[in-house]
């Protein structure tokens, strides 16, 4: 399958703490950014593929709804799913139809609203992606697993919860920046220790609320086409290099390390076989960032740094806008917010912006390869994908 | 138990279960017997923790309880100061994960360990035990042999 396949429309809703509408109503707000950024008209659109965390919907099967509000019958619209990484799943699939000749645009919709659940709630039901059986009745929750992961890297390298915060300290640098960004402030180091600070508080350790995402509402919108048609309607296509995908066992007790993510490494691995790229050569990365440690495990998996050294890439700044390989120079999911369906999109959308050179304050100096490093649960669902210019 | 009726006895598991009825059930009655049991296949002998009943690796379903005993060795933890709906009144509680060789287990660790004396690579061991609202469970104490 060595057909092209080009990105040609990107569009994002704010993040924000509480969308004032409907699931369709913030759809439409990202849905009309890449329609515009696309200059295309619904009729050119052969499917559309819908992503989301079904657990915060109340509307059962959210495709039908959402491509009856946008105007997209009577093409095929279907429902994608694999939690944090879904509209990343959701690129997967319109990658292979069009580069397969059946589809020659299809649109990729991701969503989510979280602010009708407590934060409680939210935890039980995000910890139901999770194992529910063996796991879920014992009390866990995502930065629960993912501060096991940290208490792992810390033991095995020697890592800190200063080298956490740093990776928040920098997500604020950007989000600051970011219009579209729930959390605008900026963080330093000693908030973290301050105990009139919230960052500094215990949520399970070794992380701090400083080390964690917040919920958000948005959505996010892609426009994947053919050669063909991304030649016709974009002066600048930004073209789909190589796509990873893996998975792992849910349950802890059957990883075999957690001192780094097994699916995004294979994930990573696999995408930089099709791109016939290493690692050096990528110039912009998003990545996951849930929590703190999970863009320091990134770092490793992706092949930014060797396994342990991963702070020595943040300590040294190697990760900010002009160091070495800057990531996640949109304030990342620490500052955006983690609206669960929409986060892949929106990891895409920066890149694209970035290989287009339209990224403006937070433009990265002529990148020719960027990558996505979006994960589903606690590394359950593993996608990297890889993307680049003419 | 009458024959139609559903064995719903997993729902007995941990502080909220969220599961009722599996093949392994029986997981239940050993731990009311005071035993944390995984699954063995009768055919090829692998072993699972958590059990199941079926076998991925030579897809025979015929499986023989084993109890899980002696000493694991700590993979990671986590302290909770916050806690999904459900849990809250149980703040803080640490879960963590024991590498017993064969297979890991994932739990709660006692509440009798304080939590600085806890560290990546100790020994613990595994024992049944009740949650705080009187259901069953199983909990990774200290272990007493040095
Ligand atoms: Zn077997």
């Amino acid at each position: 399958m060595n057909n092209k396949v080009g990105i040609i429309g990107v569009g994002q809703s704010a993040f924000v703490r509480t969308y004032p509408g409907s699931i369709r109503e913030l759809v439409f707000e990202s849905f009309r950014e890449a329609m515009t950024d696309a200059g295309i008209a619904r009729t050119d659109i052969d499917a559309t593929v819908v992503c989301s965390a079904p657990e915060y919907d109340k509307q059962r099967s959210p495709a039908g709804v959402i491509a009856e509000y946008l105007g997209l019958n009577p093409q095929p619209t279907f429902y994608a799913e694999t939690l944090c990484s879904s509209s990343s799943t959701g690129l997967r699939l319109a990658y292979s139809l069009v580069a397969s000749g059946l589809h020659d645009m299809v649109m990729v919709i991701g969503f989510q609203i979280m602010s009708q659940l407590t934060s409680n709630e939210s935890q039980e039901r995000m910890g139901r992606g999770a194992d529910i059986q063996w796991e879920s009745p014992f009390g866990t929750m995502m930065p629960a697993y993912y501060a096991m992961h940290a208490q792992a890297h810390m033991a095995k390298y020697g890592t800190t919860p200063e080298d956490l915060a740093l990776i928040r300290v920098k997500a604020a640098t950007y989000g600051q920046l970011n219009p579209l960004a729930v959390y605008r402030k900026p963080v330093t180091l000693e908030q973290f220790t301050d105990p009139a600070s919230f960052l500094g508080g215990p949520v399970a350790t070794p992380l701090r609320a400083g080390d964690c995402c917040a919920n958000a509402d948005g959505s996010s919108c892609l426009i994947v086409a053919s050669e063909e048609k991304a030649r016709a309607f974009s002066k600048k296509p930004v073209w789909i290099k190589g796509v990873g995908a893996a998975s792992a066992p849910v349950n802890m007790a059957g990883r075999a390390r957690l001192s780094g993510l097994d699916a995004a490494e294979e994930a990573a691995r696999q995408a930089y076989k099709m791109a016939g790229i290493t690692a050096a050569d990528i110039n912009v990365a998003e990545v996951h960032d849930c929590f703190t440690i999970a863009e320091l495990m990134a770092y490793e998996n992706l092949g930014f740094a060797k396994p342990g050294e991963g702070r020595d890439l943040i300590r040294a700044k190697e990760t900010y806008k002009d160091g070495k390989i800057p990531v996640n120079v949109d304030g990342g999911l620490l500052s955006k917010g983690h609206p669960i369906g929409a986060t892949g999109g929106s990891q895409v959308r920066t890149i694209v912006l970035q290989l287009r050179g339209e990224a403006g304050e937070i433009q990265v100096k002529d990148p020719v390869f960027g990558l996505v490093h979006n994960i589903g649960g606690v590394g359950l669902y593993g996608n990297v994908t890889i993307f680049g210019v003419d | 138990m009458a024959k139609n009726e559903l064995d719903t006895r997993f729902s007995e598991f941990g502080t909220v279960s969220f599961a009722a009825v599996t093949r392994v059930n029986d997981f239940i009655g050993n731990l009311e017997n005071g035993k944390l049991t995984g699954t063995r296949c009768v055919k090829c002998g692998k072993t699972f923790f958590p059990p199941r009943a079926q076998c991925c690796e030579c897809l025979a379903a015929e499986m023989e309880w084993f109890e899980v005993t002696g000493e694991g060795e700590l993979v990671s933890y986590s302290t909770l100061q916050y806690a999904p709906t459900g849990f809250t009144d149980e703040v803080p509680y640490t879960i963590a994960l024991v590498d017993y060789g064969d297979y890991k287990v994932f739990g709660r660790i006692d509440g009798s360990v304080p939590q600085e004396d806890l560290s990546v690579g100790m020994k613990l061991k595994a024992a049944v035990a009740r949650t705080s609202n009187g259901r069953l469970t199983y909990v990774f104490e200290r272990s007493q042999v040095k």
